[in-house]
């Protein structure tokens, strides 16, 4: 190797993909042999995973439950990010504002997922609605607290040349604030998908629904059905990185272009 | 033929006090005390003193950027536009220079047609399509420096626009700044601490004292426009103004208590 050399960016691309590929097939190997060692059912390997992921998706089953989580992941994704930027801009803009709740805000990002989540179907029952808000709640003070930093940051010798050259409200958030802020949210979008995946399928296996990748994975779970629990978690975390690629890194490098 | 700047009237300055609340156990700072004078129509006027004496503040009252503080500015009649070039060059990074200046005026507005003469006219036109960080600083300056002009502002404030340049990219900005003013003459209030540059671009040079800053000398610069790029003759001008009996007197004794 030799790592003082410039590389272009394709190069770059290509060097860093063989990591993965490098990476990722070490571990499919390292998982075959311990389960051949075991031959436990309780640890299936790739092979036997990728059986069930067959008969999943042979059977439609896959694309029924993975489409209903996907369409409750969006849904509080956006919701979280919409709410979570109204309060933390709001925070960030006004001091007095922000000392009073601030402790609020700490109070939410300390509340266990699972009490939100419990809370939620108790006082709200155990709704497609009550599923997407409880995400959602888990979600948003970690998006608030972002978007709060992003405000603080904001330059306060742009909005006086915006102010200068009468830039106007609608002028000012459009070229002055929202890009100041779009690199925090980008990153708070990055971190947020993540997050709103994983506590989607806690819900969905929770509040009793007879939909979604969750659900599937609670009732193979009854029954210690370990390759189809492993099918899920690997069709789902194909698509979350599908999204990420495809989606939220071009995102981020767009709103970075113009950096030097 | 050169496109004069419609606001007739002067402007006025009053400020009777602008002080800085105490912060942390620091006494209340008071900068201003008492400063005003009028600024005739089409007059280039450059405010001078040393580092801190409370000339940028002033700038920022008359440009309303500032507004607590006690006394008085009246730009004068019929509305006047009014432009600040900032110390610093302040244009957005994520939009490229034109975009600077084109967000800068109203959309469809005609000024906007003459953003690429006067990008030309600053030697832009190769780097125009550029985010501003990719740029050199003297390159931002003089985006800056044409996204005021192609204003059109009948008064037209300025921060030393051309601090920590090298001296060659000072010099020509302000070569660029004196011809860009000839041929379009408008009121102009321009701070800086060099007095090269005062005696260069000025019609008429204030001083103010350091401290709680009050006017202290207030002179008029006797070179014709052709003159001013001669650097003997604003040698000659800057010793006649700053090195005289009386400016020593009344400038560089003032000290603050």
């Amino acid at each position: 190797m030799l790592p003082a050399r410039k590389t272009t960016a394709a190069g770059a691309t290509i060097e860093r993909l063989a990591w993965t590929i490098a990476s990722l097939a070490t571990f499919v190997a390292l998982w075959a042999m311990a389960a051949a060692l075991s031959e436990s059912r309780h640890l299936p390997g790739p092979d036997k995973v990728l059986e069930v992921l067959g008969q999943e998706a042979a059977s439609g089953a896959l694309w029924s439950n993975m489409s209903i989580t996907m369409v409750r992941v969006a849904c509080a994704f956006f919701l979280a990010m919409l709410i979570g930027t109204v309060i933390g801009i709001f925070l960030g803009s006004y001091r007095r504002a922000d000392k009073f709740f601030d402790s609020w805000l700490v109070l939410f990002l300390n509340l266990p997922a699972l009490v939100i989540i419990a809370l939620s179907y108790v006082w709200l029952g155990t709704t497609e609605l009550t599923a997407i808000l409880a995400v959602a709640v888990n979600k948003i003070p970690n998006v608030a607290v972002q978007m709060r930093e992003g405000a603080r940051q904001l330059s306060r010798d742009l909005s006086e040349m915006a102010h200068v050259y009468n830039f106007g409200p609608w002028k000012t958030l459009r070229h002055v604030t929202l890009p100041q802020l779009a690199p925090f949210a980008a990153a708070a979008a990055r971190s947020g998908l993540a997050l709103v995946w994983k506590i989607v399928l806690v819900v969905e296996a929770l509040g009793g629904h007879a939909t979604g990748v969750g659900h599937q994975i609670h009732a193979a779970f009854g029954n210690y059905d370990v390759p189809t629990i492993l099918a899920y978690a690997l069709a789902f975390i194909v698509v979350i990185q599908i999204v990420e690629f495809g989606v939220l890194q071009p995102l981020q490098a767009r709103v970075n272009k113009w950096r030097r | 033929m050169a496109p004069v700047s419609g606001s007739g009237s002067p402007v006025r300055v009053r400020v009777k006090r602008k002080s800085f609340a105490a912060i942390g156990g620091r006494d209340e700072n008071v900068v201003l005390t008492d400063v005003s004078f009028d600024v005739a129509p089409r007059s280039f006027v450059v405010l001078t003193g040393p580092s801190g004496c409370g000339k940028s503040t002033l700038l920022n009252i008359v440009a309303g950027l500032d507004t607590d503080y006690e006394g008085d500015i009246d730009l004068g009649s019929g509305s006047p536009q009014m432009t600040f070039i900032f110390q610093t060059p302040r244009l957005l990074p994520w939009r490229t220079i034109r975009e600077n200046l084109m967000l800068s005026l109203p959309d469809g507005d005609r000024r906007q047609d003459g953003v690429d003469a006067i990008l030309d006219r600053v030697g832009l036109t190769e780097a125009k399509n550029a985010y501003p960080e990719r740029t050199s600083l003297g390159m931002q300056r003089r985006a800056a420096l044409a996204r005021g002009f192609i204003q059109e502002p009948d008064i037209l404030l300025m921060d030393e626009p051309f601090v920590s340049l090298d001296d060659p990219t000072a010099h020509g900005l302000r070569e660029l700044l004196v011809d860009l003013w000839n041929s379009r003459p408008t009121t102009v209030m321009f701070v800086t601490h060099d007095r090269t540059e005062a005696v260069m671009l000025g019609t008429r040079i204030l001083r103010l004292a350091p401290g709680s800053a009050s006017i202290v000398a207030d002179e008029t610069v006797r070179l014709s426009p052709a003159e001013r790029t001669d650097r003997e003759k604003v040698q000659a001008e800057l010793k006649r103004i700053f090195e005289s009996p009386a400016a020593d007197h009344n400038g560089a004794g003032v000290s603050q208590g």
